[in-house]
């Protein structure tokens, strides 16, 4: 765990961000541009552009590893989060559209065959991109300051807590889905056409999307970072090892909860923004439980309270998947099923935590992951 | 299917088309009637004329109309009959409705198959003379049929004909009628056909005897009524009936709100008793093992499908007469199913997880994933158990409260849970083990307690729990893999609205959420209904955080 780093560590840490970060910023684009088309190491537009989906998800996963692995704070409705940026990106995208949309009309094309006339109110900010980006990551803030600072405040947690925020993802899910909310209803926000004058079809215009989304996840790992090196950090963590301890050496552990869980959201939001010009649709499927729990396993596969192991964990994962679904498509619940146990009762270090153990130069891992049975209550 | 009629929105839709259907569907009959050419047009004429020179005055009780039916049946080979058969065929229009008439005076069922075979090589005019001769005779013939609901649905099927020659037989069916409900139908639909006879008086004492039915069905000829009489150019009767029936509908309404009220009531406590013997398995693991079990809901799909096995070996094996046989058959079963389930995992699982919450809740989760992908590639997408004849129908209890028996089942069923669980804890041996390591684990098993043992039977028992609750839900939905899903994420929210200290709670809390989302669902609709639950739930917390039965003292900061 960084707090827990030598100097030597942290150095060495700080030399894989940069190499990480050199390549996925300069070497794969180059790649994309440079090689001949049939060359084998050329990286495709589509593999790239599927690489920055999963960058997406491992801001998401970034988030959450700030909750759930350095506060114990497990939200299993973080795609709530992510979806409200998706759904803000992709409401100032859809008015983007304008008059090439396939009826010609204003209005975004569900709008079109739902009947309806005008513009809702809540749709006009977003005819401005600025607001686009700044809603796509306010109201996540917005709506997890209100959600938390009710839930922390009234000392709901641990598994109350979780259960809580399942619930409101199956809510946000059942919400999405009417069409009496204006948003698409089932199918989404969709058929995007250009981004600031940009063509989304265009090979390059992804291509900066891309990199943006590299540099965005650095700035999330700095920021978390950050946080966690900061004093907030070491109570966070004191928060998560023993909740009562902290109370009552003095501090209030609600706000600082609350704070994570903010912060979090906003990544969320931040993810969901750039998620929804780079795969072109946003649905309520994105946000349901099922995808909420999977931001989880993606953590867990990494390693909790690592935050590489959050990026790392959201790429494996994803990565996984997408050559997994191609082979064995009715296999993959199985093996994602399979992930959650094998992952919880044998590997609760996850992956950075094998590969800890594997190079012994890293330290031995702190039961991060497992608090002692003591400071649980064997209830 | 059989087993989507018996969800419960689909019912009170079904009764809201059925009232619609029938007030508009019988309006829509006459009118097309009256519109569709001369021929039909004469008929309409000449029927009344007919019914008011040969059978109104001729005064027909039971006796009668026995005799009469019973002569006809012995030598249906009448001339007349006959004669009238080979009429409907004839080219004259008048010479076609007088054979109609007769038809339908003196015919039976027994016509019906000659009707039909008429019908089948006879032009459009000649069908469309048949088809109300077949609707009235086949009506009439199932009103003295043994089953009470073929009595039933045959007179309100003659209040749609909007003949008036059926009041007669409605009437004499009613005065023999022992079953009230039928009997009910009989009175209402002799007095909606009597109400559009036209005949003044009539339609005075019709209107009053609807009110005094509380006749919902009545309600929209009711209120043509008065619209006719609020006209410019009504008459003097026409306003005397427009009084009469703002009278009736008054009463109507208000007996109407009443029978809402109590309908609703008995929603809630339906869908209490479903969110109860859903959570109870969930929170006896909950609060005596500290784990949080989301394969749960997979535990309940592994019932109901044992109860569709059951099934479907039944319907394979043994001979229809003893299909019945499965459902009682099924319930040890899907309660052996997922126990046994339940027990693997815990032996698997969750024994390797104690005490750690979250760890316990993710990796069920994982269980719960490839349990139903399982279902989902072994069994395929949707499914459905037949209920037995018993639980099919319900109770009429009163004019507008219609309880479905398979709804009144599962109250009972989860009454019987609730007791069967406290006598197990708190009046067994078993039960006392399972308390003691509960509270001290250490201590129980210096005494010689196999805490271990315990351990396992609780959880195999509590997934046995959610076995019973899939046979159950077999009653009231479809068996499909998702089934577990759609109702997990509620009865968790029971669960934490109800506290993990005491089983009361999570008792409390169902009925709390239970009625409370039925009381929301006509104003806002099932999804928002939901969401307000959750806003509810959380605002709840707030004042309650652990819930309504918290664990207190040093346990409770687990």
């Amino acid at each position: 765990m960084p707090e827990q780093m030598q100097p030597q560590q942290n150095s060495r840490e700080t030399l894989s961000f940069y190499l990480v970060g050199a390549i996925l910023l300069i070497v794969l684009p180059l790649l994309n541009v440079l090689p001949a088309e049939e060359s084998w190491l050329r990286v495709s537009d589509f593999r790239l552009n599927q690489f920055g989906k999963f960058l997406c998800f491992a801001i998401l996963a970034l988030g959450l590893d700030l909750t759930w692995g350095y506060c114990g704070v497990l939200s299993m409705g973080q795609g709530v989060f992510f979806g409200f940026g998706a759904y803000c990106m992709g409401m100032s995208l859809a008015l983007g559209i304008g008059k090439e949309s396939v009826y010609g009309s204003d209005l975004p094309d569900f709008m079109v065959w739902t009947q309806v006339k005008e513009l809702p109110l809540f749709w006009y900010p977003f005819k401005s991109f600025a607001a686009g980006i700044l809603g796509a990551i306010l109201v996540p803030m917005i709506f997890a300051a209100i959600f938390g600072f009710l839930a922390f405040r009234s000392r709901i947690k641990g598994v109350y807590f979780a259960i809580i925020t399942q619930a409101l993802a199956f809510a946000a899910w059942l919400v999405f889905n009417r069409n009496e909310t204006r948003l698409g209803g089932t199918n989404g926000l969709t058929d995007f056409k250009q981004l600031l004058g940009y063509r989304l079809s265009e090979p390059s215009t992804q291509l900066g999307l891309y990199m943006l989304t590299v540099v965005a996840l650095g700035a999330g790992y700095l920021l978390c970072r950050w946080i966690v090196a900061s004093r907030a950090g070491k109570v966070l963590v004191a928060i998560r090892d023993s909740e009562s301890r902290v109370t009552f050496t003095g501090y209030t552990p609600w706000i600082y909860k609350l704070f994570v869980f903010v912060v979090a959201a906003g990544l969320a939001g931040l993810s969901g923004m750039l998620y929804a010009p780079q795969v072109g649709i946003i649905t309520p499927a994105q946000i349901g439980v099922l995808p909420s729990l999977e931001v989880v396993i993606w953590v867990a596969v990494g390693g909790r309270g690592t935050l590489i192991g959050a990026i790392l964990g959201a790429v494996v994962v994803n990565f996984a998947r997408s050559v997994l679904t191609n082979y064995f498509p009715e296999a993959w619940p199985f093996i994602l099923g399979g992930l959650f146990v094998v992952v919880v009762t044998m590997f609760p270090d996850g992956l950075i935590g094998i590969i800890r153990k594997l190079f012994s130069g890293g330290p031995p891992v702190a039961s991060a992951a497992m608090p002692k049975p003591q400071t649980q209550g064997g209830r | 299917m059989d087993s989507q009629s018996l969800r419960w929105g689909y019912f009170s839709r079904m009764g809201i088309r059925r009232l619609y259907g029938q007030c508009k569907g019988g309006d829509s009959v006459t009118k097309g009637f009256m519109k569709r050419g001369p021929c039909a047009l004469a008929i309409a004429l000449l029927i009344p004329l007919f019914f008011v020179l040969n059978v109104a005055p001729k005064p027909v009780n039971a006796e009668g109309e026995a005799s009469n039916l019973a002569a006809v049946s012995s030598a249906p080979a009448l001339s007349p009959i006959e004669q009238a058969l080979a009429d409907l065929s004839s080219e004259n229009a008048e010479t076609r409705s007088a054979a109609v008439a007769l038809l339908i005076e003196k015919g039976d069922a027994s016509l019906i198959p000659k009707l039909d075979e008429i019908r089948a090589t006879a032009d459009r005019l000649v069908r469309q003379a048949i088809k109300p001769v077949v609707d009235l005779l086949k009506n009439r013939a199932n009103l003295t049929s043994e089953l009470p609901d073929y009595r039933r649905s045959a007179a309100s099927d003659l209040a749609s004909t909007g003949r008036r020659e059926a009041i007669v037989w409605l009437q004499a069916a009613a005065a023999k009628e022992e079953v009230w409900w039928v009997r009910y139908t009989m009175e209402e639909s002799a007095n909606l056909l009597e109400i559009r006879s036209g005949d003044f008086a009539a339609q005075q004492i019709a209107i009053k005897k609807l009110g005094e039915l509380r006749s919902q069905n009545s309600v929209s000829i009711l209120k043509e009524l008065i619209e006719a009489g609020k006209a410019a150019e009504a008459t003097e009767e026409q306003k005397t009936l427009m009084s009469a029936a703002s009278g009736a509908i008054l009463e109507i309404d208000a007996w109407s709100t009443k029978a809402t009220i109590i309908e609703t009531i008995f929603r809630g406590i339906s869908l209490s008793s479903i969110l109860l013997i859903m959570s109870l398995g969930l929170a006896v693991v909950f609060g005596l093992m500290g784990v949080i079990n989301m394969a749960h809901g997979e535990l309940m799909m592994i019932g109901a499908y044992a109860t569709f096995i059951t099934q479907q070996a039944f319907i394979a094996l043994l001979p229809p007469e003893h299909f019945d046989w499965y459902f009682p058959v099924s319930l040890p079963l899907a309660f052996l199913a997922s126990f046994g389930v339940g027990w693997v995992l815990e032996a698997t699982i969750i024994r390797f997880l104690y005490g750690r919450l979250l760890e316990t809740l993710l990796a069920t989760w994982g269980v719960s994933l490839i349990l139903m992908q399982a279902a989902r590639v072994y069994f395929g997408d949707l499914t459905a158990v037949i209920a037995p004849q018993a639980l099919r129908g319900g109770a009429q209890v009163m004019v507008g409260v219609y309880l479905p028996y398979n709804r009144i089942f599962i109250i009972l069923l989860s009454i019987v849970c609730v007791v069967g669980i406290y006598y197990l804890l708190f009046n067994s041996n078993l039960g006392l083990r399972v308390r003691a390591v509960t509270q001290n684990r250490n201590m129980s098993a210096c005494l010689g307690i196999p805490t271990r043992k315990v351990d396992s039977y609780t959880f195999a028992f509590a997934s046995g729990l959610a076995g019973i609750a899939g046979w159950a839900l077999t009653m009231v939905g479809n068996v499909d893999p998702g089934l577990g899903q759609n109702y997990i994420v509620d009865s968790f929210m029971v669960v934490v609205t109800g506290g993990v200290g005491k089983l009361a709670g999570t008792i409390w809390a169902s009925l709390g959420i239970g009625g409370l989302n039925k009381v929301i669902e006509p104003f806002s609709g099932a999804v928002y209904g939901k969401v307000f639950i959750l806003i509810g739930v959380i605002l709840f917390l707030q004042w309650r955080p652990s819930g309504l039965f918290a664990a207190k003292g040093r346990s409770a900061d687990a």
